[in-house]
């Protein structure tokens, strides 16, 4: 019997969302680490047992979370209780929270500067974990985006994190400048076929790929257009919002941008716009149809100001030509006076037949369509705001 | 013995209730009852502190018998009162909604 297991990350904890293959009745678990931000939890595709969460505050920084049994209980990776928390002569054994930027001698990436808003200079500090990536072959290698920019590792199941440095230590890195969440490296797509290919894009800088298993990187924002910064085709600098691909054809990739709906068939190496009909192509996520390669989803949002949909109407729009060609999907959707926003991390599709798509809001509402988005209804309405929704399909 | 007295959210995250009661060998000191803390529990370093800089965290204030000791070096005596354990020395997050 499949089932579904729904990973809502929100400002004031987490949630665990469950339903068995027919996707109709819903059980609801939480809050988990009530009163944290949750920014994101994701499975590993290896062991759906095996989760991890961002568990972040202004208040306490950053904690790693790691859960083995489906997220019936949690641990931190390395102080489990019952376990010395201590080496023999002390010292403390828990890095799983940490995230130090590798300065070392020799590293690609001395701790210089990047951009702030106005422009000037500021020290890298690291702040938050925005996103986990979970390697697709081995449950304890995940790949963390974080806040200043930069990409970090682990291989022991959290319980320390190093930094590939050849990322932030990129020859533009001093001239990445923040996006109005903060300069973050918020998408990691690892390609099925190449074990060496990863994906990662950062507000605001762009996307990057490496070829050698992350030790250097390339920016591969050819084809981008971005009006308000000083060359609006410029190789980096661009306010990437997502990108996303289908694991059978890693080639083509797909993008929100902070305007602009884009598409690249040839892993990044050059992009074109498919905005088409589109009411308005600013927004935050897109997402790939489990069994359709070319029905793509986003969410339009009026502006980037105006983070709510245009008109009061909660609309995703879906195209089944990968592109130009969107249609409006409302129904049971509400259709006036809706002014919720839906951020870059907060959608998701199961892998069943037909494929469900999943989505929160910053009103609390996690919406679920289990005909591909025909048609929609809120699995849950009132938690607080939304930050990530990440979906398992479970034999 | 040095009592601590921390915010609701890392009591959860140590997994104590009430005071956190440390021994401190020699003259106690911020820095001394911060690194006795995180010995004792790892899961806290980096919630206090930043990990590498041991820079006290922006939104965490530090006081003792009525004192904001948040701007006092962390290599400056703590009170008698404190060390004595007559007094706690208290990690207080900011007030603010959010």
């Amino acid at each position: 019997m499949s089932g579904v297991r729904v990973l809502v990350g929100t400002r004031k904890g987490a949630f665990i969302l469950t339903t068995d293959g027919k996707r109709q009745q819903w059980e609801v678990n939480g809050p988990l680490f009530g009163g944290w931000q949750m920014y994101h939890l994701k499975g590993s595709p290896a062991d759906p047992n095996r989760l991890y969460a961002s568990q972040t505050s202004d208040w306490f920084g950053q904690i790693i979370q790691r859960s083995s049994d489906g997220g019936k209980t949690w641990e931190q990776p390395g102080t489990k209780p019952g376990e010395p928390t201590t080496t023999p002569d002390g010292m403390p054994i828990g890095e799983s929270n940490k995230f130090a930027y590798d300065t070392s001698p020799g590293s690609a990436a001395p701790l210089g500067t990047h951009l702030f808003y106005d422009g000037t200079p500021r020290p890298w500090e690291f702040k938050r974990v925005w996103h986990l990536e979970p390697s697709l072959t081995d449950p304890d290698t995940v790949y963390a985006g974080v806040e200043d920019a930069a990409l970090f590792r682990t291989t022991d199941g959290g319980r320390s994190w190093q930094e590939l440095p050849g990322m932030r230590g990129h020859e533009s890195g001093s001239n990445w400048a923040p996006g109005a969440g903060g300069l973050c490296l918020h998408t990691i797509l690892l390609d099925p076929s190449d074990a060496n290919r990863m994906f990662i894009a950062i507000s605001a800088a762009g996307v990057f790929r490496t070829d050698d298993a992350g030790k250097t990187w390339r920016p591969i924002n050819h084809g981008l257009k971005s009006e308000g910064i000083p060359d609006p085709n410029a190789e980096v600098g661009h306010c990437v919002h997502r990108i996303a691909m289908h694991p059978s054809r890693p080639n083509v990739l797909f993008m929100q941008k902070h305007w602009d709906v884009m598409r690249s068939d040839d892993a990044g190496e050059s992009w074109h716009e498919v905005s088409g009909n589109l009411p308005t192509d600013f927004g935050f996520p897109i997402d790939v149809h489990a069994n359709e390669p070319d029905t793509i989803y986003v969410v339009p949002i009026k502006s980037d100001s105006e983070h709510y949909p245009p008109d009061g109407k909660l609309r995703v729009y879906r195209s089944r030509t990968g592109g130009n060609e969107w249609e409006a999907l409302t129904k049971g959707l509400p259709q006036r006076d809706c002014y919720v926003n839906v951020l870059r991390d907060a959608m998701a599709v199961d892998a069943l037949d037909p494929c469900g798509v999943y989505f929160g809001t910053s009103g609390g509402q996690v919406y679920a369509s289990a005909d591909a988005g025909d048609g929609w209804a809120p699995i849950v309405r009132d938690l607080p705001a939304v930050v990530s929704v990440e979906v398992q399909t479970l034999q | 013995m040095i009592r601590v007295v921390l915010p609701a959210h890392l009591r959860t995250l140590a997994q104590v209730e009430g005071e956190v009661k440390l021994e401190i060998q020699g003259q106690a000191t911020q820095r001394l009852v911060l690194d006795a803390l995180e010995a004792r529990y790892p899961m806290l370093r980096g919630t206090i502190r930043d990990h590498t800089t041991h820079q006290r965290r922006a939104f965490l204030r530090f006081y003792a018998c009525g004192e904001d000791l948040s701007q006092d070096s962390p290599d400056a005596p703590l009170p008698e009162a404190v060390e004595a354990g007559a007094e706690p020395f208290l990690v207080v997050g900011a007030m603010a909604g959010g």
